[in-house]
Formats: structure tokens, C-alpha cells, sequence
């Protein structure tokens, strides 16, 4: 596959369970394509350089920096944003238990943590707060100084554990 | 900030990458991770004029091992390697420092050779592979080389890798019978780049400890162990020239190179 610079390519992907087709230069990066040209404005955009996290998202399940690909690297995969977390109006677990924690104050962090936690969660389904914290180091939050958002997650687990023994 | 325009080739296999950097020279970058290079080209530090994308070049995604060393190919991420269930046996250096390289959401996507092709002279994996003694394979399209790592390092994100090759692997010693092998890091946050990183292979009467963050690149050197060591921690941290910068004054790295480094090897 090969792009030049003027040319627009027909990016196809999977955007939280529907195909989506939209266009983009090779030099469109995978946030600003996922928010202008598919409406996933959840995804917000910080610092741009991968430091704040704000705008992780999973590709093909996993974590990653949406700032730090390019549109054209998505091509047929399958992309989850923060609007693939509730069902309707009923939020998620993981969404509920920030609620509950004050989690979350402005909010512009908390879709890409969200998202790092719906990943971190699936390979550590009993993480220890160390943990929580070391998986935490990737995002940046100005309002809350964390201490909610850990619990939140740590809430979480403990809660999917229970769910499981019954 | 946007990156300046760009035509981008997603690559299909080695030879498509070599034969592009052929034509293309100076004026072409690999794409890896991008988890240094997408914040680079944001910021318009770089404005290539052709990106070869390597991350679907199946041909590079292995790790490999062979008798005397772990292999790891272009195309390996770092979570990947991180997540064998074996490394701890077969490199252990590498399960130590691995988790410090920035944080589980870069690791997922950048690789191990595109940190080592990158050369951060406070990144973890060029500080592990120096103190190993450690190889890169460097391939163009007149062919291959091996070089090892302690002449690869030239400098801050300097290389002896010329414009049109590509590292298609890196090769990391296996562990060896009676050494011990630690690891520690300063820096402002956990995954933050660090202000001074250590490895060490600890043998009964000697140590090679490597230096990260302080020189302009990883530097190794061999040490004594018991009341000569002292002395001779001083000496490698004078002799690595560090600079004051926004993070840590030279004078700090110097002492955390004499400080760090003993506790590191006497284990105290
Ligand atoms: C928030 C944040 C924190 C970080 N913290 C750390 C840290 O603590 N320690 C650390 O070591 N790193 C850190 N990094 C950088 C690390 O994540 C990168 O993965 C690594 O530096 C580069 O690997 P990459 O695969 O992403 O390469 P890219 O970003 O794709 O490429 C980097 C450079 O290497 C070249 N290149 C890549 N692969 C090859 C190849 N096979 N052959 C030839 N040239 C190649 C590219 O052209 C480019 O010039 C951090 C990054 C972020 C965003
Ligand atoms: S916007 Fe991507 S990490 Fe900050
Ligand atoms: S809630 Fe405001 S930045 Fe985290």
C-alpha cells in the first residue's frame, strides 16, 4: 500500500463494532481522524507527543497512544474509543465505579484512562494498587490526584472477582 | 502540532523496506512504534519525504533463541518481548529494566529495535544491550552486518547505522552461570526518561556496570568489587563527562553513579 503526500486514502476500519470508512492524508494522525472524520470526539487530544494519555484508545484490544499512529496505520483494525464502553444509558462497571469515587472532576483524562483500564484489566484481572499506579503512570490527571481513580479500578476488580465465584 | 506532509508505504516484506531505503536515503525514515518518532514528526523536528511503515512485515516479528542469544526481530514490540514467559531465564537483565521503559500503553506499541535504532542515551534497552555485550544487525540492500553494541552508540540519538539500512535484529547474550544481575533507575516519575540508570552483571571479583543517562550514550566498564570499588565508582563517574540539564544537576548524576552503583553491586 502506498499514499503520496496529496493523495487521500480510504481508510476502512471497525469503530466500536461498525465498519466506518472515511478519508485521510498519510499524515492525518489516528485522534484527529477518529474525532473530525468519524465523530468519536471521546477521544481527546492533550499534548500530542504521548505523554498525557488523553487520547489512548484500543486497536485490536489493546492500549495504545491514538496521537502517536496515523490514520492510514489503522486501516482494518478494529478501534474502540470511550463510546464503546456504556450499553445505552447504562454506564459500564469500570464507568459506575468512577462515578462513585469521584474518579474524575474536569473529565479530559478519564476516556483514555478508561480505556487503559478496560485493557489492563483483561491481563490483570487482580491487580495490586502498585500495579494500578504503575499502569496510572501513562496518564496524566490535573484534577483528582489519582487516589479515586485507583480505587475506582481496585473497586472494580474485586467486584469482577466476586461476580465470578457466584 | 501536525506533521509536515508525507508519502507513506505500508511495507510488505524486508526486501520492499531495503530497496525503498536504497532509492530513498536520507530522505526516507522507518516507521516502528513510533512512540519516539510520531512526536518527532508532530513537532516537525523531522520532515521526512517518505515513511516506510515496518509494523506488518511479518518477517520481522520473531524472537528467536539460538544458542548463545536471545534474537529479536524489527518487527518484535517491546510488551511482547516483555511478556515471555521464559525471558527471565534466558535474559534476565531484560525482565529487570524492561518495565521501566516509559509506561504499558508505549510498550504496547513501540518496538525493541526501533528504542535501540532511536538511541536515547537514557533508554533502557541500548543501556541493556551495552552492558551485555550485545549485537545489532544492521541490513542494507548490498547486504548485512553485525557490529556490536558498544561501537553502534555514537552519541545523543546517534548511530553507526548508515541512511539506507535497516536494524532488522538485535541479539542479547543469554544469561551466564554465576553472574547476578540487577538493575535500578532514577527519574522524576516511574517511566519518566531516567536522570541515571544502572545495570550490572555481578561476578565474584568483578562487575561490568553499565551507565545510562549521563554520558551521551550507554557506556559499559568493567569494575572491581570489595574495598577497591569506591574508588573506582568515582573514577567511571567523573569520567563520563554529565551535564546539567532541567532534571538533574551533574554534580547529582555523579553521586548517584558512586551512591547507586554501590548499593547496586554490594547489594547494601
Ligand atoms: C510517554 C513516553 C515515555 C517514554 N519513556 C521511555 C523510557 O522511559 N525509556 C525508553 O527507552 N523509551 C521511552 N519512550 C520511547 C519508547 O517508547 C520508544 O518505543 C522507542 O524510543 C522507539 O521505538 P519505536 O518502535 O516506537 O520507534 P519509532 O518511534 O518508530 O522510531 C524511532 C526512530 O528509530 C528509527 N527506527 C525505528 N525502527 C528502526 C529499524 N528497525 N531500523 C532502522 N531505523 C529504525 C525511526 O526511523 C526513528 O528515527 C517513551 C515514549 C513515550 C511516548
Ligand atoms: S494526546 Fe496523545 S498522549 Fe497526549
Ligand atoms: S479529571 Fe480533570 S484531568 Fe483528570
Amino acid at each position: 500500500m502506498r499514499v503520496t503526500a496529496e493523495q487521500r486514502f480510504a481508510v476502512r476500519l471497525e469503530l466500536n463494532g461498525r465498519t466506518r470508512e472515511g478519508l485521510a492524508e498519510p499524515r492525518t494522525q489516528l485522534c484527529d481522524f477518529l474525532r473530525h472524520d468519524l465523530g468519536a470526539t471521546g477521544v481527546h487530544v492533550g499534548c500530542e507527543h504521548g505523554v498525557c494519555g488523553a487520547c489512548t484508545v484500543l486497536v485490536d484490544g489493546v492500549a495504545m497512544r491514538s496521537c502517536l499512529m496515523l490514520a492510514v496505520q489503522a486501516h482494518e483494525r478494529r478501534i474502540e474509543t470511550v463510546e464503546s464502553l456504556a450499553d445505552d444509558d447504562t454506564l459500564s462497571d469500570l464507568q459506575q465505579a468512577f462515578r462513585r469515587n469521584h474518579a474524575l472532576q474536569c473529565g479530559f483524562c478519564t476516556a483514555g484512562i478508561l480505556m487503559s483500564c478496560v485493557d489492563f484489566l483483561e491481563r490483570q484481572p487482580d491487580p495490586s494498587e502498585a500495579e494500578v499506579r504503575d499502569m496510572l503512570s501513562g496518564h496524566l490527571c490535573r484534577c483528582t490526584g489519582y487516589t479515586g481513580i485507583v480505587q475506582a479500578v481496585l473497586e472494580v476488580a474485586a467486584q469482577r472477582q466476586t461476580n465470578e465465584e457466584v | 502540532m501536525k506533521p509536515a506532509a508525507f508519502d507513506y508505504v505500508r511495507a510488505e516484506s524486508r526486501r520492499q523496506v531495503l530497496e525503498l531505503l536504497a532509492e530513498y536515503g536520507q530522505e526516507a525514515r522507518i516507521i516502528a512504534g513510533g512512540q519516539s518518532l510520531m512526536a518527532v514528526l508532530n513537532m516537525r523536528l523531522a520532515q521526512p519525504k517518505l515513511l516506510i511503515d515496518i509494523n506488518q512485515v511479518d518477517e520481522l516479528a520473531y524472537i528467536e533463541l539460538r544458542k548463545d542469544c536471545l534474537a529479536v526481530g524489527a518487527a518484535v514490540r517491546q510488551a511482547q518481548l516483555l511478556a515471555r514467559p521464559t525471558l527471565a531465564d534466558e535474559v534476565p537483565l531484560l525482565a529487570l529494566a524492561m518495565p521501566w521503559i516509559g509506561h504499558f500503553q508505549t510498550r504496547n506499541r513501540g518496538t525493541v529495535c526501533g528504542s535501540v535504532a532511536h538511541a536515547d542515551p537514557s533508554a533502557e534497552l541500548p543501556l541493556s544491550l551495552v552492558t551485555l555485550g550485545g549485537e545489532i544487525v544492521l541490513e542494507s540492500i548490498k547486504g548485512k552486518r553485525v557490529i556490536k553494541a558498544a561501537e553502534f552508540f555514537q552519541g545523543i540519538l546517534t548511530t553507526d547505522k548508515r541512511a539506507d539500512e535497516l536494524v532488522v535484529e538485535v541479539r542479547f547474550p543469554l544469561k551466564r552461570e554465576g553472574i547476578i544481575y540487577r538493575f535500578q533507575e532514577i527519574a522524576m516519575r516511574h517511566g519518566d526518561f531516567a536522570i541515571v540508570s544502572l545495570a550490572a552483571c555481578i561476578g565474584l571479583d568483578e562487575v561490568r556496570l553499565g551507565v545510562g543517562g549521563v554520558a551521551d550514550r550507554p557506556v559499559m566498564c568493567s569494575l572491581p568489587r570489595g574495598a577497591a570499588l569506591p574508588d573506582a565508582l568515582n573514577e567511571t563517574a567523573w569520567s563520563l563527562d554529565a551535564q546539567d540539564d532541567v532534571h538533574a544537576s551533574a554534580a547529582y548524576r555523579r553521586q548517584l553513579v558512586r551512591e547507586l552503583g554501590h548499593r547496586l553491586i554490594e547489594g547494601v
